[in-house]
């Protein structure tokens, strides 16, 4: 049966919708506990705005968030709290593990420091980099909206595992902090560059 | 006369002094375990050391020359003369205990928890020995040099939070 559909009407799909308002107002939880943290204030400042990207509300109680920003060592005695402030998110929420001492421990392999937070609570996204420029973490932030889309549900199946990943982009030049994009900067904007091995 | 070359003279006198040395014009005094509170307490009756800015211990295991495992260090100030003096004491296992200055230096109560809870050193009549850094199920005394730096696995044994149950 076909339905003649107006010109301003679109039809998609429900997990479609949810998931794209939701991947466009992450509200971040800044666990900054060390030098990572500096980072990460400076992506949320004006220079690299993270604003564009929906994502500028950080609030600093967990019930207001959906994206935990873990930015800095984690030690041993940290480490309830980290897990107690996920647990007081509510669903959907996500976890970016940001730099290497918070995905690996980094330099710090010393008795007291958790050698990868992913061990005990659920990460969805590692930067690496010590610290990772404020560029890398916006391409995480953008690797997880795709990671939104592709993945998320209106109801949350969050929970649900052996969902296989989707591929994640090249990590892609942002034009953001020189002033001429260069040649290569712009072809990968053009759309035939980074963009088009999804 | 300096008030801290009045101090060592009348210590030597009394018996109390068990090795001196200066480095750079400051004193040093090695005293016996036993007699630390009363020496301590004459510092700040008699000599006007007011303030006492820090406890802290070396772990001496494995040092070249060195005949005792944990040497205390306590550093004295005299606001009023502004001369410094600094107050040593050997322990050696098993006993590890020595007097709480927490009777009369209100500020030795967190240096004293903190030496207790990296060295493992006891401090009689401290009014709430407990861990200070470390979580309070930390077992061990992670500054000892026979700790090794990576620990024993204390890190790797916490809770594990996944997604399905948060
Ligand atoms: S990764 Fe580097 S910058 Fe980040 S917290 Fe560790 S040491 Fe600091």
């Amino acid at each position: 049966m076909a339905v003649d559909l107006p010109d301003n009407v679109v039809v998609t799909r429900l997990d479609t919708l949810a998931s794209w308002c939701r991947k466009n107002s992450l509200w971040p939880m800044p666990f900054a506990t060390a030098c990572c943290g500096i980072e990460l204030m400076a992506t949320g400042a004006s220079r690299h705005d993270l604003a564009r990207f929906g994502a500028e509300v950080f609030r600093f109680t967990p019930r207001q968030c959906d994206l935990m920003i873990v930015a800095g060592r984690v030690v041993m005695k940290m480490l309830p709290v980290l897990q107690r402030i996920w647990q007081q998110m509510h669903e959907p929420k996500w976890c970016i593990s940001m730099g290497a001492c918070c995905s690996s421990g980094g330099v710090f392999d010393t008795y007291a420091v958790v050698q990868g937070i992913d061990r005990f609570v659920p990460v969805d996204m590692y930067i690496p980099g010590c610290p990772p420029r404020p560029e890398q973490l916006i391409q995480a932030i953008i690797d997880l909206q795709d990671l939104i889309t592709a993945r998320e549900t209106t109801m949350g199946t969050e929970a649900e595992i052996g969902r296989p990943e989707p591929p994640k982009r090249a990590l892609l030049e942002l034009p953001i902090i020189s002033g001429q994009p260069s040649s290569s900067m712009r072809s990968a904007a053009s759309g035939s560059g980074g963009h088009g091995d999804r | 006369m300096a008030i801290v070359d009045d101090v060592l003279q009348t210590l030597q006198q009394d018996g109390e002094v068990v090795d001196s040395s200066r480095f750079r014009g400051d004193l040093r005094i090695v005293i016996r375990p036993e007699s630390l509170k009363r020496v301590a307490r004459r510092m700040q009756t008699e000599w006007g050391f007011d303030v006492l800015i820090d406890v802290t211990c070396v772990d001496y295991l494995h040092y070249e020359g060195a005949r005792d495992r944990f040497g205390l260090v306590y550093s004295f100030l005299s606001s009023e003369a502004m001369e410094r003096l600094w107050l040593r004491v050997f322990l050696n296992e098993p006993e590890l205990e020595v007097d709480s200055l927490v009777p009369l230096y209100e500020s030795a109560n967190w240096m004293e928890r903190e030496v207790y809870d990296l060295f493992g050193i006891r401090f009689r009549g401290h009014p709430d020995l407990r861990r200070i850094l470390l979580p309070e199920a930390f077992t061990d005394h992670p500054l000892r040099k026979d700790y090794p730096l990576q620990g024993r696995g204390e890190r790797h044994h916490l809770p594990v939070v996944t997604r399905g149950e948060s």
